[in-house]
């Protein structure tokens, strides 16, 4: 079986919502939708207070190249355009919008049967993807439609579709797999397609068998689409890692993954994609899990994006006595909500609850050298030297030198630390230091 | 024995007197001309090396101040005038008088005044903890209570009040150097002049949200009402942004605001106690932070009757 070569960390994978089917969740009284649901600069409001709005109706355009069209979850009328805090508690523009019925725009195609064939030229295709605010939906959310426009001179020899959902406790992919492998796989085909026709493989995690058969079925008219098992190990998902275990080629420090003929896109994506071309539909749902130890029912939903976490956690029952600590996202890379009143977005993957025993930081000791996680780091760093010049301060030289832009902040040094040392937390600001002084470097 | 002992003494004070007399000729040929009064300019300097004057330590204060036609704006804020009166007269120079800074926490959301939403229990650094989120208060611009200013402060001025949550800076030891200030991810920390006997009239807050939103975060919070910029005689007050800032050039520490503010944002610092009632002096005048429950509660009974 194969898997990545340099380090990672086999954290138990605690999938327990795995056999809970995507239920839909209707949609509250009012949502409030992000203009930054994306990677890149915030989208522009189209609409105003009082206007109407439809399911599926463009209320934000793209502000930049690296930007994307958001659309409305739900059909009613706009109560605001505002600023509102986010799960960090930063204020981003949002659109709340009061509820009225469940209208859809009637260009989206509602019926269950399964499109096929794939239509258009690769322009009209990408055209459809970005109209549709289609972003990588693993977490990253890059927008789509960019990702799949290789600059000129580059070419993708491989097409990876990642369902390798290494995060523990997440369950949203492995549903999506077992439930609408069709639509995954043509969603594939049609990315394939975009990118001249290439190599397209499926790759999925061996905790997830279930998966692996469903989609192994699915992809059985489709020649170039292969399914491949992987080992477990986190951070299998990564962009890069997967790109090792798939090719066994390295992406160099500073490139893209295309510079090594390959392009990623997450299955949820790919159904995305499936969605946005053959049904016409715009992003506006995710499956996202809702999931922990202390939930009493760990459920897979498909949320309207703009549905407040709250709601969310309302429907699997309330927030749990011993629940202390919400995350969005999974138990490694995951951020902590700060505010419950934050909505969900197109990243939105998880809402993870942890009891206070789980979250607790034990004290933290003196580095010993051990080396743990020089071992664990998947990118070839050492986590400890870093850490050490970051506490020193203004160390920026040295950090650049040890190569601190390469750390993917997967939290593999911070998992295997012996000592409890918050080697993250130090890496995470000092690498977004250095990343200031490189691109003030570039403008000049 | 004796004639080798004899002959190695002899030896080594050749050798020595040989290497002597050409180091002196080195050293007269290379010889670097460097102003003697570097030297008694840096003697006069306090020695911290803190940087609050703008220069690298104080042997560059040092130099720059004896390459300087005039001593002008150069000044060490943490000697103080009494250490550029001794720098002027090394130098046969005038002296420009300035007026002490001290640092100010413009933030009043203790635990009680300002409620905790959730609990950070990352890194106690504020640095990273305003890289990741906004802040486990409903307040984005307050204090975020992880003591970087205290580690920041070389002269051990400022010191956290376990109570409150907030940095106390002690006037006294403040030498107001800058460090604090320059350490704060939030800029909660201003640099400023004090009146007589370090008296000062501060808006304790640094909220630009509007009032509502402000108050609901922070039970002190500055809700931009402009009151004070209304009562000021001086118009020493500007409100900008939601937020009340008092000149303190202008100010000349009337207390009318104070008095003023609904929510109590404004500050005055180290003025006389006024007894409240003379049959309720107070055994002991305490500065601020009122002790424990039950004395207080008279007294504000007292005061309203």
């Amino acid at each position: 079986m194969i898997t990545f070569k340099i380090g990672g960390v086999h954290p138990h994978d605690n999938k327990i919502a795995k056999e809970a089917a995507i239920a839909p969740l209707a949609p509250p009284a009012k949502v409030a939708i992000s203009m930054a649901q994306h990677l890149g600069a915030p989208a522009t409001p189209v609409v105003a207070k009082g206007d109407k709005v439809l399911v599926g109706q463009v209320i934000g355009e793209p502000s930049g190249f690296i930007s994307g069209f958001v659309h409305s979850s739900v059909s009613g009328t706009v109560a605001a355009v505002e600023p509102r805090a986010d799960i960090a508690g930063n204020l981003v523009p949002h659109v709340v919008i009061d509820v009225e019925g469940d209208e859809w725009d009637p260009a989206i195609d509602r019926s269950e049967a399964i499109v096929k064939e794939i239509k258009g030229t690769r322009e009209e295709i990408l055209d459809k993807i970005k109209a549709c605010g289609i972003v990588g939906m693993g977490g990253a959310t890059f927008p789509t439609h960019v990702k799949l426009n290789p600059p000129a001179g580059k070419t993708a020899e491989f097409l990876i579709i990642n369902g390798a959902e290494c995060e523990p406790y997440v369950t949203a992919d492995d549903r999506l797999m077992r439930e609408k492998p069709e639509g995954i796989v043509i969603g594939a085909a049609i990315m394939a397609k975009v990118l001249g026709g290439c190599k397209c493989f499926i790759c999925i995690e061996e905790n997830k068998p279930e998966a692996i058969a469903a989609m192994q079925k699915a992809c059985s008219g489709y020649p170039g689409i292969e399914v491949l098992k992987l080992k477990k190990k986190y951070p299998q998902g990564g962009e890069k890692q997967l790109i090792d275990a798939v090719t066994h080629r390295q992406v160099p420090s500073g490139a893209l993954p295309i510079d090594t003929g390959c392009v990623v896109q997450n299955v949820a994506t790919s159904y995305a994609v499936y969605e946005a071309v053959q049904k016409n539909k715009p992003l506006f749902e995710r499956a996202m899990t809702v999931t922990g130890q202390c939930v009493p029912e760990p459920r897979n939903f498909l949320v309207r994006l703009g549905t407040p976490l709250s709601f969310v956690l309302e429907a699997a029952g309330g927030v749990p006595e011993d629940a202390a600590k919400f995350i969005s996202g999974g138990p490694m890379m995951g951020k902590a909500v700060a505010n419950m009143d934050a909505t969900t977005q197109k990243g939105s993957s998880c809402l993870l609850l942890l009891t206070e025993e789980q979250t607790r930081r034990k004290p933290e000791s003196n580095c010993i050298r051990c080396g743990k996680c020089t071992d664990a780091c998947p990118m070839g760093l050492e986590p400890w030297l870093l850490n050490k010049l970051s506490r020193a301060g203004g160390q920026y030289e040295a950090l650049e030198e040890n190569k601190i832009f390469d750390c993917i902040e997967c939290g593999c040094c911070l998992y295997t630390c012996p000592a409890n040392i918050p080697l993250l937390d130090m890496i995470r600001i000092n690498k977004a230091e250095v990343m200031k002084i490189i691109r003030s470097r570039a403008k000049k | 024995m004796n004639s080798t002992l004899l002959a190695t003494i002899v030896i080594l004070t050749v050798i020595g007197i040989v290497v002597a007399v050409v180091l002196y000729f080195v050293a007269q040929k290379f010889k670097v001309e460097e102003d003697e009064r570097i030297d008694l300019v840096e003697a006069c300097l306090p020695g911290a090396n803190c940087g609050g004057c703008g220069s690298a330590g104080c042997r560059d204060f040092a130099q720059r101040v004896v390459a300087a036609p005039e001593i002008g704006s150069l000044f060490c804020p943490v000697g103080g005038n009494d250490v550029m009166q001794k720098v002027a007269k090394v130098l046969g120079r005038e002296a420009v008088a300035q007026k002490k800074m001290v640092a100010v926490v413009r933030c009043n959301g203790t635990c009680e005044n300002r409620p905790r939403t959730n609990d950070y229990d990352g890194l106690a650094s504020c640095k990273v903890k305003a890289a990741l989120y906004s802040g486990d208060t409903g307040c984005r611009y307050g204090c975020l209570g992880c003591g970087d200013c205290v580690a920041a402060c070389k002269f051990g001025a400022i010191k956290m009040n376990p109570e409150t949550g907030l940095p106390e800076v002690d006037v006294t030891k403040c030498t107001g150097c800058g460090a604090c200030a320059a350490a704060c991810p939030r800029g909660i920390i201003e640099l400023r002049t004090t009146g007589p006997k370090d008296r000062m009239v501060v808006v304790l807050c640094n909220s630009k949200d509007k009032g509502a939103v402000a108050r609901k975060a922070c039970k002190a919070a500055c809700i931009g009402c402009a009151k004070c910029q209304k009562v000021c005689p001086f118009e020493a007050i500007k409100v900008e942004n939601n937020l009340a800032y008092i000149d303190f050039n202008v100010c000349k520490l009337c207390t009318k605001c104070v008095s003023e503010c609904p929510t109590g944002a404004i500050h005055k610092f180290n003025f006389p106690e006024k007894p409240a009632a003379p049959a309720a002096a107070p055994a002991a005048p305490v500065e601020k932070a009122a002790p424990a429950a039950v004395k207080p509660e008279v007294k504000a009974k007292e005061v309203t009757e």
